[in-house]
């Protein structure tokens, strides 16, 4: 096993791992936390595929600098519209009331 | 199993440990630390890959502007519910995703026409197509770095939509506050006033922070760096400079914050119109003129990602709404 192989297999288990606390986790930080580590890993993946000849890939660093940018966008619009649908929700259960 | 891959090894178990506690831990708060950790490792992995643009990159955006981002979102949720979430399908599912993935992981290391091929020999045909065309396109570009050359130059509609969703992203976020003045976001605003080192050291890393911007704007033609990288250290050096109350609010109805906050996108069409009417085809440089073209709309694409993403981090009913 070389360092390549070794990185696209962590690619694919921390994908599988925020994966499962997608699935399995509720409070909607940490589930934007698991979309943000997913695509963590999605970026390792190519980026050792990037790495598997002498000089790296810049076509594919290219897509992950996008891909970066594009993420911190998603991520910033998401946490308004958390924040948004949690005001929401308290003003229908009747104001300041957090636990259901 | 070498001694070189030991620093790998450390790197991947660590890794691990952080995103697991960045979706685990106990506290939201622990949580969204681990999460910044997590990045600054992914960081240090994309260096050992040599790819310094994407460490760069990352330890800016993914690790700083993101993690102050979440923390700076979760003050203003309520505190976190823990409730079990585990659907009926929940086996089912999980067991689908790990057999795809484990055939995706199988396909990538052990499929000999994808993989051993770049590995074993650079100069065999069989390395990818899009990479070679591009490695011989790089002299003829306009700048010698060949991560900018396919940003600016190759893919440069890649990087004219993105920008567009840097607006796209920051026009959803002003939707989601009611226009007018409204009463309670104002209260959520401030940081405590007690924070004595760290405003004393945001004057000394702001500064820093600028200087180190145009540095790596101005480098980025020929070594890693440039726009997105510049940007988002601006971006930072805005967010703390905000954060510690040493900034004013960024008002949008400020002309040229709105001026600034389009003119790379703004820049870019226009660079791209005119090439499609008086030149070879729609954002193909004229070959004279591309590097300086490329470093004209890398400036004006910095100042744009600069001041986009800071309003998208720290954006309030004060900084977008009035």
């Amino acid at each position: 096993m070389n360092a390549i192989e070794l990185y696209l297999t962590l690619g694919i288990a921390v994908f599988l791992l925020s994966l499962h606390g997608l699935m399995t986790l509720y409070d909607p930080i940490r589930r934007l936390i698991a979309v943000n580590l997913m695509g963590a890993g999605t970026f390792l993946v190519m980026v050792s595929l990037a790495r598997r000849s002498e000089v790296p890939d810049p076509v594919l660093h290219a897509l992950v600098v996008t891909g970066l940018v594009v993420a911190i966008s998603a991520t910033a619009f998401a946490l308004r519209l958390i924040i948004a649908g949690s005001k929401n929700d308290k003003t229908d259960s009747g104001g300041g009331n957090r636990k259901p | 199993m070498t001694p070189e891959l030991l620093p790998d090894l450390t790197l991947s178990l660590l890794l691990l440990i952080m995103a697991w506690g960045a979706l685990y831990a106990p506290q939201r708060s622990d949580a969204m630390t681990l999460f910044i950790a997590f990045g600054v490792v992914v960081a240090l992995i994309w260096a050992r890959l040599d790819a310094p643009d994407l460490a760069l990159a990352e330890a800016a955006i993914g690790a700083g502007l993101t993690g102050v981002l979440l923390m700076h979102a979760a003050r203003a949720l309520p505190d976190e519910l823990h409730q079990d979430y585990r659907t009926a399908s929940y086996w089912g599912a999980l067991g689908f995703t790990v057999v795809a993935s484990l055939m995706f992981l199988v396909h990538l290391l052990y499929d000999d026409s994808l993989f051993n091929a770049g590995l074993l020999d650079t100069e065999s045909d069989l390395t990818p197509r899009l990479r070679t065309l591009a490695d011989a396109a790089v002299p003829e570009s306009g700048v010698e770095h060949p991560v900018t050359a396919v940003l600016l130059n190759f893919r440069a509609w890649d990087t004219l939509l993105e920008l567009l969703v840097l607006l796209f992203a920051l026009g959803g976020l002003r939707q989601l506050f009611p226009s007018g003045q409204s009463d309670d976001s104002a209260t959520t605003a401030s940081w405590p006033e007690s924070m004595t080192l760290m405003s004393a050291w945001t004057r000394v890393l702001a500064p820093l922070l600028v200087v180190t911007g145009g540095y790596l704007l101005w480098r980025g033609s020929s070594a890693p760096g440039g726009a997105f990288q510049a940007g988002s250290l601006l971006a930072a050096a805005a967010v703390i400079l905000r954060l510690t109350g040493l900034l004013p609010p960024l008002r949008w109805s400020s002309l040229w914050l709105r001026l600034s906050v389009v003119a790379g996108a703004l820049f870019f069409l226009a660079v791209a119109a005119a090439t499609a009417i008086w030149g070879d085809g729609w954002l193909t440089y004229p070959g004279a003129y591309s590097g300086l073209l490329i470093i004209s709309i890398e400036i004006f694409a910095t100042l744009s990602i600069a001041i986009t993403l800071s309003l998208l981090v720290i954006g309030e009913q004060e900084d977008l709404r009035s």
